[in-house]
């Protein structure tokens, strides 16, 4: 059956105007599709934005990072491993630094608790981090005044620190630090320089933002015998990070003196398996939105289906009349098709833009998401699937229509 | 020759019963007749009015309509012929609700192949009956003598080789049926071939030729005198 473009539109005007004269009704009808598709897509839309900006920090991370932690193997069982076997060690880490081609640079960190002191003013429970000096490096966080920590701070464990923006005004020091004495633990630090604080926030889950650094060699002479320390290495290039991951176990397990059939009694971790699983998340909530936006369709193209087969009962006379001036069933057919798919399509974009709206509400706390804005894939598929709805559940009542005799149609109360 | 019909038989299967509703009728219409179809309920005058009006098929028997073999066809064929041959006029009018006398009587040619300017046939089809001053008005808004005219207006639309009107006084009062009458006799004086179902002598007063039904055969086919 073949349709000329000027009857098509006609039909969809007639579609059009039949909605506007029920205008409660087809809202109500398409209530359904409506919420379905609102609330699908702003899940979408958040979780796009969500994603954006956890890759961004990734990006921002550097996605050629890989971390070396202490770790009890899972399968251990009964026999578990003494955490001071476990515990990384200072000769461990030289010993990576100079068997693992694949990287530029390590860092160790570590960090303690503690009170400062500046002058009158005391804050406790601040926390204090121990670094190397290619740190700045691997983290992107060049000092912004006075100079970056040396390799003779760390050799000498040299009683200097560096401090963020948060800490200059917790601590009340001076618009430029460099040069004051601050206490930590009672001893007497030299700030050497400042950095940014860092306000990309996803990833720094910590609520407080003050942060003061010191030698990784002095921190440990601070640290209770216990604590620990994890590594930072930087990849000479992303796509080594494979080998790289590689070379660490191996440098760790023969440093360990681990068997072929010991558990390693570390963890290495590089960035893009984060990505990975995040991407994994993120795909697992699409789906279930996915899930969701398929059942509300179900159940707003049967509330469609519902009200077209009132509608045709409706209208039999109606469908007598066009039959009897010359319409065909398959012209019939077409109508009220068509007069299901705009009652849908028309749920499906209001459903859209209610998304839209609710995506941007999203945005506008200043903790919320930086964007969040209905991805255009998800748009088409809104589009194409609220419109397939109105075709699956339309077939039936205009198949219904088309049917009909118009002898009895004409006679129909 | 407008109809000619040969030997037409239809019958309808109700349960295991089976209900004759004509039994063998041969019927021709002229070009510019005015025949009346008359019959008491039951005699198959409506049975033969869905057959002559291509929406119904005859068990058996020809139908040509207008130099058509109208028999055989399929569904979608005989809508063609309704909306080229045929102009409809029911007896309740039958006009769409919520929609202007205009838009009514333009229907038709949104199923018709080859449309034209619609808008301006069915302005000049209004004009024909006398109510192109009432083209926006909605058919809550016309009386009942204006709702049958817009579909008169209608029905001429395409101007069809037959107009057919099933009982189209019916719903209307003594004056009103005056009224329409006159407009098909008019339509008739111009040449048109009308076919007027009806049950009632007075519409068949109207018409050069009056052909009674009885047990779907027929009974009677005389020529008359109308009444101008």
């Amino acid at each position: 059956m073949r349709f000329s473009l000027r009857f098509v539109i006609q039909t969809i005007l007639l579609a059009v105007r039949q909605i506007r004269a029920h205008k409660l009704r087809s809202f109500l009808t398409t209530l359904g599709i409506m919420i379905g598709v609102a609330s699908v897509s702003t899940v979408i839309a958040a979780l796009t934005g969500l994603k954006e900006q956890v890759l961004s920090e990734f990006e921002s991370f550097g996605a050629s990072k890989i971390f070396i932690f202490p770790d009890q193997p899972d399968q251990a069982g009964q026999n578990r491993f003494p955490w001071r076997e476990i515990k990384l060690k200072e000769r461990e880490l030289a010993g990576l630094v100079e068997n693992c081609p694949s990287f530029e640079q390590f860092t160790p960190n570590t960090d303690f608790r503690s009170t400062v002191i500046h002058g009158r003013k005391e804050v406790p429970n601040i926390n204090v981090v121990g670094i190397w000096p290619s740190w700045h490096d691997i983290e992107n966080r060049p000092v912004v005044m006075g100079r970056p920590f040396v390799e003779a701070d760390e050799i000498d464990a040299k009683p200097v620190a560096i401090v963020n923006d948060d800490a200059i005004a917790e601590l009340e020091l001076p618009s430029d630090p460099v040069g004051s004495i601050i206490m930590v633990k009672g001893r007497r630090f030299l700030i050497v320089g400042v950095i940014e604080t860092n306000r990309t926030g996803m990833m720094s889950f910590q609520p407080e933002q003050t942060e003061i650094w010191v030698p990784f060699s002095t921190a440990r002479r601070m640290q209770s015998p216990w604590s620990f320390f994890f590594v930072t290495g930087q990849v000479k290039s992303p796509e080594l990070v494979d080998e790289a991951t590689a070379e660490v176990r191996y440098v760790m397990r023969s440093m360990r003196q681990l068997g072929p059939d010991d558990p390693d009694t570390f963890r290495v971790e590089a960035i893009d398996q984060y990505i990975e699983q995040f991407g994994k998340l993120a795909t697992g909530i699409t789906a279930i939105a996915a899930g969701i936006v398929a059942i509300s369709l179900l159940v707003g193209g049967i509330g469609i289906m519902n009200i077209m087969l009132v509608s045709v009962s409706e209208r039999t006379r109606e469908i007598g009349l066009r039959k009897a001036v010359g319409a065909t069933p398959a012209a019939i057919m077409l109508q009220f098709l068509l007069e299901a798919v705009v009652l849908s399509l028309l749920g499906g974009l209001i459903g859209l833009g209610l998304g839209q709206g609710l995506a941007f509400l999203l945005t506008i706390p200043e903790q919320g998401l930086q964007s969040a804005s209905i991805p255009s894939w998800a748009v088409a598929l809104a589009v194409a699937f609220s419109a397939g709805t109105g075709v699956i559940f339309g077939f039936f009542p205009a198949m219904k229509a088309a049917r009909l005799d118009p002898i009895e149609a004409l006679r129909h109360e | 020759m407008i109809i000619r019909v040969t030997n037409l038989r239809r019958e309808f299967t109700v349960g295991v019963e089976t209900i004759r509703a004509l039994a063998g009728v041969d019927l021709s219409i002229e070009q510019g007749e005015m025949v009346a179809i008359m019959g008491s309920s039951g005699s198959g005058k409506s049975t033969l009015m869905n057959i002559l009006g291509c929406l119904d098929q005859p068990t058996s028997g020809t139908y040509e309509l207008d130099g058509k073999f109208v028999s055989g066809m399929d569904e979608k064929e005989l809508a063609g012929v309704r909306n080229e041959k045929i102009g409809f006029v029911f007896q309740s009018f039958e006009l769409l609700p919520r929609t202007s006398a205009l838009a009514n009587v333009e229907l038709p040619l949104l199923y018709a192949k080859d449309p034209g300017d619609r808008r301006a046939r069915a302005i000049r089809a209004l004009d024909r009956v006398g109510l192109s001053d009432r083209m926006d008005h909605r058919p809550n808004q016309l009386s009942g003598g204006q709702k049958q005219r817009v579909a008169v207006a209608r029905a001429l639309l395409t101007d069809p080789a037959l107009l057919l009107a099933d009982e189209p006084t019916g719903n209307l009062d003594t004056k009103t049926t005056e009224e329409i009458m006159h407009l098909f006799a008019d339509l008739h004086a111009e040449g048109r071939t009308v076919v007027v179902v009806t049950h009632e002598p007075e519409i068949a007063q109207w018409c050069t030729r009056v052909v009674r039904l009885r047990d779907g055969l027929i009974e009677s086919d005389k020529a008359v005198e109308p009444r101008r």
